[in-house]
């Protein structure tokens, strides 16, 4: 044993600093992520000195390490002595900001823009600013790429010749020979515009976007787009449409379709950008063209587009325009060829009716939904139900109730149990809007069959909507109509559905209360305990521990007590061990 | 033309090899500095090019292991069909391998570093005696002798029903294809659960297949244009900005065959076995069984040129059909000014023709040929008789030596064959330092 008072502080420490190079990763990560304890024990200079320069070589590890080091770097200003020597975290974040990488390499750039703040003036110029220009010149674009995400933090602070050649260089980058470097420069264009002077966003972004948004590649194209956006929202209307429309029109047609993809994706973003004038004459059209693409993904993106694009529209021409431009554009979507685009829309179309009011919406939409709720794909028709709480606020469901049912009813045995499950949990939903009656005369059976579907997941889906319903209709309601049916299932020849009766009463115990529960349930229950199935016995202990803080005392006395005793003695192990946990959790010992 | 030498014995000494050794695909890096060979044992050896011009083994590692697939009941052989450099991203080197099923990316990287000092041990790993230890130690860094490892980076894996054919990487350098008999994936680099399927040939029913895509590639500047090839003998141009399925082509490259000159052989003959986009873009480069042809992508009527490997195996299709040499898949290399093409033969005879002056050369990479620094001599085969004593005839050829896999530099002109187990590399005679003007060889053992 260590004998000396200092060893026994220092031991875990040296631990620590050894399993920085232990064999086991899981050793090194737990290491590197207590960085700050080792540093902490070390003290600000000896951090300085050793433990920084040995990170900043330690740049052959694993992945998670090197993320984990990167991020514990971001923090690490005070462990190094203060603001006043937060320069000496860049060189390891130097090296790990140029790993191939790319997550590694994102949270160095992170770091280094967080640390970035905790430099003074001065330092940004001297240490900061020179490192930023030798990752934008490095050899490799690993590099390169890194330092674009760096230009915008440290161009606010520096003079006004650092400025001039931090604009060259992001200048430099955006016409890198790899398309890699490009994307990263296309990428970091809006939020380096946000940080320049408005003249110089005329006079230097705006040559860059219209330069990457027209290059060579894709991938590149596609990322002006974003740009675009955002630079849109730095100008002044009046400018918009010299310097940035042209090339947003350009891209809203361009040859392919991953960039109108893009531009169907940030269609909202855009509208907001531009404005109502720019709205009503360019993208109207523009997002009518992306609606009848030729492409089933670009379409897909537009349509999930159609609401919030119509909501935002200018309030004196909204509905003229839905009516005369985007509706019979929707009109033709509902029927595409491809169920993607279909079910986008679906996701979608029913928040039209607000927009709309109540006489568009029978007039105009509700031919529609109906056309939609009679869809071959599944999918489709489960995204109009999940929304029919739109249309609920602004004609009522009975008007869809016709062609509702038989829709509800096809999925309720579709093929699939994933669909089945998916509709199981619209029920409460459908229930509350269609009211009780209609629910006891055409849904009532719909829910019943569920508890004894084949599928697991569809049976314990099923069980919770019991709940959810009871919750909506009362305890009444339960006894009169589900109750005597779940009981029913405890005399079922399949243990399985005998089972499911105890999972049903677990659930509806709690919303049914003391009255049923101890009436109608428990007898049932204490009846299954002598089922031939052990399964069912260990359920019925499980089900006993669940139900019993819903009974009284005597009934957990006279009742419960014997027979979770009877199940203690039971020959089967699992029996025995659910019994004897009722009863210490219901304390009848 | 040129005139190969070998430029270092790196020929295998053993004459005895096993089937694993076989190499089974052969690529240089983008600046050829680097060349890497697989074999059917799933090892990839990478040669580094040394100062003086010789290759010279760089790093070994196993790639892939065999595997079973207990689904189909399937046994996943380990042999690489494809390597594929990464462009360089940082001073490591980044490749794509693949057997049948799964493509791996590797990383190579150097280190010549290593941490020293612990607290609580001493350099030979002993425990120290704990009330020893009274300061704290961070490790030093010091040099050490070169260390080159092998790494995995990411595993491409269950994407695909039947064997992949071919990786290309993408102009973009973030995304791959992977291609098999029926479809062809398209993936990010950085993801490895999920790719998109861009080509799918699969009819509903599949007693109504009628062609297999049997190569597929990336064209070297425009991330949008793919092409492959079917067994049919057609090669399909794919734009991929116009859809997200491909399943249309933008061209169809395709020569309408002479009726008077069906047979029987004729579908098998023609079925692509290698497709080579030019340097420069503008080129396609085909292989068949018994041509190779020059493309313009403006024109998909019929080829540019067409060059004729082994045009007198023409009568003896049937003895090869026999024996399944009909279906071996001989690839083709461009050199670096897209000039001169090359291709393989049987009798671990090799083809390259001159575009511009039409004059082509037969050449024997053997260990009985190759001597170091002698000059390649062009071998002839002929049909009837002999004219000269150094000719080959026909019937003489042996067909088990094959020379499916071979590259050229990317900007000089060497060129790496691989015949069976062994590597050779040539360089032309005339090194640009200046010597003379024939490529040497150089054949390397893999092992």
């Amino acid at each position: 044993m260590a004998g000396a008072e200092g060893d026994d502080s220092l031991y875990p420490i040296a631990v620590l600093i050894d399993e920085l190079r232990n064999e086991d990763v899981q050793l090194r990560l737990n290491s590197i992520k207590k960085l700050s304890t080792i540093a902490l024990a070390l003290g600000v200079e000896r951090t300085r000195t050793e433990l920084l320069p040995f990170l900043t070589d330690t740049i052959y590890d694993e992945d998670e390490v090197l993320l984990a080091l990167a991020e514990q770097l971001g923090s690490f200003t005070v462990l190094v002595g203060g603001p006043e020597f937060v320069h000496n975290l860049l060189p390891p974040l130097e090296s790990l900001a140029t790993v191939e990488e790319t997550v590694v390499r994102d949270k160095a750039v992170e770091s280094l823009r967080k640390i970035s703040q905790e430099h003074s003036p001065v330092d940004l110029e001297v240490h900061f600013v020179p490192l930023v220009k030798r990752l934008a010149s490095g050899d490799w674009f690993t590099s390169r790429t890194s330092a674009c995400g760096l230009f915008s933090v440290c161009y606010p602070r520096v003079s006004s010749t650092v400025k001039a050649e931090i604009r060259q260089h992001f200048r430099t980058l955006c016409s890198d020979d790899t398309p890699m470097v490009r994307r990263a420069a296309a990428s970091k264009l809006g939020e380096f515009a946000k940080v320049l002077e408005l003249d110089y966003v005329k006079s230097d972004i705006i040559p860059l976007f219209t330069a990457l948004a027209s290059d060579e590649q894709d991938s590149v194209r596609l990322l002006a787009v974003e740009a675009g956006v955002s630079i849109a929202t730095l100008l002044p209307q009046e400018d918009l449409e010299a310097l940035v429309m042209p090339t947003l029109r350009q891209a809203a047609e361009d040859k392919s379709w991953r960039v109108r993809y893009m531009v169907a994706d940030k269609f909202s973003e855009l509208q907001k950008a531009v404005g109502p004038e720019i709205t009503k004459t360019d993208l109207v059209p523009a997002f009518q063209n992306l609606l009848k693409d030729c492409e089933a993904e670009v379409r897909a993106a537009a349509a999930n587009k159609v609401k919030v694009f119509c909501e935002n529209l200018p309030e004196d021409s909204r509905e003229t325009i839905i009516m005369t431009h985007i509706l019979p554009c929707v009109k033709e979507l509902v029927s595409d060829t491809n169920q993607h685009v279909k079910s986008a829309l679906a996701s979608v179309i029913m928040g039209l009716s607000t927009i709309l009011g109540k006489d568009n919406t029978v007039e105009h939409l509700l031919p529609l939904f109906l056309v939609q709720l009679k869809d071959e794909c599944p999918e489709v028709r489960l995204n109009i139900i999940s929304n029919l709480d739109c249309v609920n606020e602004v004609i009522g469901i009975r008007q869809l109730s016709q062609s509702l049912l038989p829709a509800i009813v096809e999925l309720a045995e579709d093929a699939k149990w994933r669909v089945r499950l998916a509709i199981i949990e619209y029920m409460p939903l459908l229930a509350g809007q269609l009211g009780v009656e209609f629910f006891d005369e055409k849904l009532n059976s719909l829910c019943m069959a569920w508890l004894i579907d084949h599928v697991f997941a569809i049976r314990e889906a099923a069980t919770c909507n019991l709940m959810k319903l009871v919750e909506k209709f009362g305890a009444e309601w339960a006894q009169n109509t589900i109750v005597p049916k779940v009981l029913g299932m405890a005399n079922d020849s399949n243990y399985l559905h005998r089972m499911t009766t105890l999972f049903c009463i677990n659930a509806l115990s709690g919303v049914c209360g003391q009255e049923i529960t101890t009436k109608h349930m428990l007898p049932v229950v204490l009846k299954m305990s002598t089922d031939q199935v052990a399964n069912v016995r260990f359920n019925v202990a499980r089900c006993l521990q669940k139900i019993g803080p819903v009974l009284d005392s005597s009934a957990l006395q006279a009742e419960v007590k014997p027979v979770l005793e009877k199940l203690a003695t039971d020959q089967d192990m699992d029996v025995k061990y659910f019994a004897l946990e009722a009863i210490s959790v219901l304390a009848l010992a | 033309m040129l005139s190969p030498v070998l430029c270092s014995d790196l020929a295998a000494l053993e004459p005895e090899y096993t089937e694993a050794d076989v190499i089974s695909t052969v690529e240089f890096n983008q600046t050829g500095e680097f060349l890497a060979t697989g074999d059917k044992g799933g090892r990839v050896v990478i040669f580094q090019r040394e100062p003086q011009g010789e290759y010279n083994v760089y790093s070994t590692f196993q790639s892939h292991e065999p595997e079973f697939d207990y689904l189909k009941s399937l046994e996943i052989e380990e042999k690489i069909n494809k390597i594929r450099w990464l462009p360089p991203h940082n001073p490591a080197h980044f490749l794509l391998t693949t057997n049948d099923k799964t493509v791996k990316l590797w990383k190579v990287s150097e280190r010549d570093k290593r941490a020293e000092g612990y607290n609580l041990r001493d350099e030979e790993g002993r425990l120290k005696d704990l009330s020893t230890i009274t300061t704290l130690q961070v490790p030093v860094l010091r040099p050490m002798d070169l260390l080159v490892e092998a790494s995995p980076r990411r595993v491409f894996a269950n994407a695909h029903a039947y064997h992949i054919n071919s990786i290309s990487v993408n102009s973009d350098c973030e995304t791959y294809l992977s291609a098999d008999d029926l479809r062809i994936n398209l993936w990010h680099l950085n993801i490895t659960d999920r790719s998109f399927n861009i080509v799918d040939l699969k009819p509903e029913n599949m007693e109504d297949l009628s062609e297999v895509i049997t190569v597929a590639e990336f064209h070297p500047h425009h991330c949008h244009l793919l092409a492959f090839s079917s067994s049919t003998g057609t090669t399909r141009l794919c734009d991929m900005r116009a859809r997200a399925l491909c399943d249309q082509h933008a061209k169809l490259f395709e020569e309408a065959v002479d009726p008077s000159r069906r047979s029987f052989f004729s579908e098998i003959v023609s079925s692509v076995s290698d497709v080579k986009f030019s340097h420069s873009g503008r080129y396609l480069l085909t292989r068949d069984y018994l041509t190779v042809k020059v493309w313009d992508l403006n024109m998909e009527n019929k080829p540019l040129e067409t060059y004729q490997v082994h045009d007198y195996l023409r009568t003896k299709l049937c003895s090869l059909y026999e024996s399944d040499c009909i279906f071996d898949k001989f690839e083709c290399a461009w050199n670096g000014t897209d000039s001169v093409i090359m291709t393989g033969a049987y009798n671990n005879y090799f083809r390259m023709f001159d575009r511009a002056s039409l004059r082509d050369v037969t050449l024997e990479a053997s260990r009985e040929v190759c001597k170091r620094r002698a000059v390649l001599q062009p071998r002839r085969v002929c049909v009837g008789k002999k004219r000269k004593e150094t000719d080959v005839s026909v019937d003489s050829l042996d067909f088990r030596k094959k020379i499916l896999h071979t590259a050229w530099h990317p900007k000089e002109n060497i060129i790496a064959i691989a015949a069976s187990n062994n590597l050779y590399i040539f360089q032309d005679r005339m090194a640009p330092n200046g010597h003379h003007n024939t490529p040497e060889i150089q054949s390397a053992p893999p092992k």
